[in-house]
């Protein structure tokens, strides 16, 4: 047995681990209790198999390429790192990204993740054609839109617990260079922020930051940051088309101790880092893919910031309407509090694929918080103003939501059930997070 | 035929294989793998002519059978840039003590196989005035401890004859790399207690492997801790280095 935990390091939990070497031995793996792992970046305990965990990071080999469409077939185990530096330079990148090139394309799936992108051309499933899925009960099936198209919907975003994902065929997108022309505007409160969003739907990427502890006149002050791939006729003479990925250099050597982000600490950073921010504002200016997708991954575990204990992420989702006095109220709480993190992040989102996706069109929020004190009623606490919104949260991102809370904001739930019941009768495949938020008790 | 360098590797199913295999497809070398099994390097081929639109080659190749060598070399459709041996099998100590078949396995995986089709591939390449021979080898032979000394033993042997393959061809346009990985999270590895410190992951050693070639390093430490750690293995005392059971 090993202790396994997810991003968060929040729960740490005991679990058998397993790297299989075949596909076969993949299926001779599952036993009851089940859930495939590709690199653990589920924040909580989405990957955490309730007997047996089940390693899929050895499986990242491309089985074809047709450098004419895009259209790839590989390995669920392959990282979007991998991908996006072996097919960027050949002219491909993923349609959707999300904020950390660290995680496995089985995991991209099976999360269904969302990018800045995700307001105009949806979540990373809408690009995968087919997925070759090892069920619980032990058969290994092709699953498409239109094959066994049930266990592909529920695939996408079904968190691993329609099977195992072995392979998937996915589309590329062509792009001419590995640049993003980026535009930041400045928003001197929440409601600009707001607009500042709703104006940016037309651009491909978008994404905000905000300033989770400024009060008073600065309530809701953020950073938008649009983006478009820039074409070849962008570049500056003699820059490479394609910037190469720095791996993660320094890293956080250390637990640094919970002490070190305090109300002071991320008030001063949000200060600094809003000027800078406003400095840029109305421009615009080139950046390498690599910063501007994958801002965090520059710090190798950052996740050690929080300290020992490790943190919680809570990502919700809130319908368009009524969004904008729901994320008020969940803003003015983070704000009194004040131990939030410095990373809070605000976006749009458009209509999910998955039966169980998250995304559904209105605004996400994401605040990491240190796991101390009373965090987790505080986040009870958030969470009935995302329930009584119609909103939900985010399973990759989630390790301590009630069955009530996930119950209201996954409506699908009983038809997901049904497919999961059907492709899995005995039910082996279960995670920590199914135990906790979907089986039957 | 294409212009671009070509690199064989001998051992090629292994996690340390791959890697090393696709550094160099990703460098633009064609690549050609060689084990035991053609079929199960299918997946392989495939992965690195699908992300690098390089040659791929396949070779039956069984370093315990000798006899095969001279055909093997001789079969090749072109004699290559590079040769990597990877090969190599760590066998259990404890059943080499008393099991002399698999002992000598051990010795033969490490070093007569490796060794002789080096020095054959050596005999070719000197014959053309060039060419780079690289032998993975390992820390276990800069000194024999208790707990795994046949293995040891061979791979201080499989060390010495690249030493000296070395010295020979020195003048002579050839190049001979000593590689020594340490620990590598590897399928030989899994289940063993290691160092995460002093770990690497296989990538790291293929990156390792086709630095050296292309700056025409002698002898490689994949991770820089290990020549230190060695260096400080090597200079105990025998008095004192007898009795430590590690």
């Amino acid at each position: 047995m090993t202790l396994v935990s997810g991003w968060g390091r929040f729960p740490v939990v005991d679990s058998d681990v397993l790297r299989p070497r075949s596909f076969a031995a993949v299926g001779e793996a599952v036993e009851a209790g089940t859930i495939a792992r590709g690199n653990g970046r589920a924040y909580g305990d989405a990957a955490i198999g309730t007997v047996r965990t089940v390693t899929m990071t050895g499986f990242d080999r491309v089985r074809s390429f047709d450098p004419a469409t895009g259209r790839i077939r590989l390995e669920a185990g392959m990282l979007l790192a991998d991908l996006v530096e072996t097919f960027g330079p050949r002219g491909f990148l993923p349609f959707v990204v999300p904020g950390t090139r660290f995680v496995s394309i089985g995991g991209a799936i099976a999360a269904d993740v969302h990018g800045k992108n995700h307001h105009c051309e949806g979540g990373f499933g809408r690009y995968v054609d087919s997925i070759l899925l090892r069920t619980g009960q032990g058969e290994v099936i092709e699953a498409s839109r239109e094959q066994n198209s049930d266990a592909f919907f529920a695939t996408i975003g079904g968190m691993g617990l329609t099977g195992i994902i072995l392979e998937a065929t996915m589309r590329l997108r062509p792009v001419e260079t590995g640049w993003i022309r980026e535009r930041v505007i400045c928003a001197s409160d929440l409601d600009a922020a707001m607009r500042a969003l709703d104006a940016g739907d037309s651009a491909t990427y978008s994404v905000a930051w905000i300033d989770c502890v400024a009060r008073g006149k600065d309530f809701g002050r953020s950073l938008i940051y649009l983006g478009e791939h820039a074409g070849k006729d962008e570049l500056t003479e003699g820059a490479a088309a394609f910037p190469v990925g720095k791996d993660p250099g320094l890293g956080v050597p250390v637990d640094l101790p919970a002490m070190t982000l305090n109300r002071y600490s991320i008030r001063a950073f949000n200060e600094m880092y809003y000027r800078m921010g406003a400095r840029r504002a109305g421009g615009s200016r080139l950046v390498s893919l690599y910063p501007y997708f994958f801002p965090l991954d520059s710090i190798a575990d950052w996740n050690r910031i929080y300290g020992r204990r490790g943190f919680l992420q809570h990502q919700c989702v809130i319908p368009e309407a009524g969004a904008r006095a729901v994320l008020g109220d969940i803003l003015e709480r983070v704000a009194l509090r004040g131990d939030a993190s410095f990373l809070a992040v605000l976006k749009k989102l458009g209509q999910g694929d998955g039966i169980l996706s998250f995304p559904l069109p209105g605004y996400t929020l994401a605040l990491d918080f240190p796991v101390q004190g009373d965090i987790l009623n505080f986040l009870d606490e958030i969470d009935r103003f995302v329930v009584a919104a119609g909103g939900r949260l985010y399973l990759a991102k989630d390790a301590r939501q009630s069955r009530a809370t996930f119950a209201a904001g996954y409506p699908a739930l009983q038809r997901f059930n049904a497919i999961r019941k059907s492709l899995d009768p005995a039910g082996n495949i279960r995670s920590k997070l199914s135990q906790r938020l979907f089986d039957e008790v | 035929m294409t212009s671009r360098k070509s690199a064989i590797v001998l051992g090629g199913s292994s996690d340390i294989g791959r890697a090393t295999a696709r550094a160099f497809a990703k460098a633009g070398y064609d690549v050609a793998l060689a084990g035991r099994d053609v079929a199960a390097l299918e997946p392989d081929a495939a992965d690195l002519r699908a992300r690098y639109n390089v040659e791929v080659g396949l070779h039956k190749f069984d370093v315990l059978d000798t006899a095969s060598f001279d055909g093997f070399v001789a079969g090749l459709p072109a004699l290559p840039d590079v040769v990597i041996s990877i090969v190599g099998l760590l066998g259990v100590q404890q059943t080499a003590e008393s099991d002399l078949a698999h002992a000598a396995t051990i010795m033969r995986s490490n070093y007569e196989g490796p060794s002789l089709i080096l020095g054959l591939f050596a005999e070719k390449f000197l014959a053309r005035g060039s060419g780079t021979l690289v032998g993975v080898s390992s820390v276990a032979g800069d000194r024999g401890r208790a707990s795994n000394y046949v293995y040891g033993s061979a791979k201080a042997g499989f060390s010495a004859f690249l030493s000296g393959l070395r010295a020979r061809a020195s003048s002579s346009g050839v190049h001979v790399v000593t590689v020594k990985p340490g620990f590598v999270r590897t399928k030989m590895t899994e289940g063993m207690k290691l160092i995460g410190p002093l770990t690497v992951e296989a990538p790291v050693v293929g990156d390792a492997i086709l630095a050296a070639v292309e700056k025409k390093t002698d002898v490689v430490y994949v991770s820089a801790k290990w020549r230190l750690v060695m260096l400080i293995i090597k200079t105990l005392p025998e008095a004192v280095f007898k009795k430590l059971k590690f």
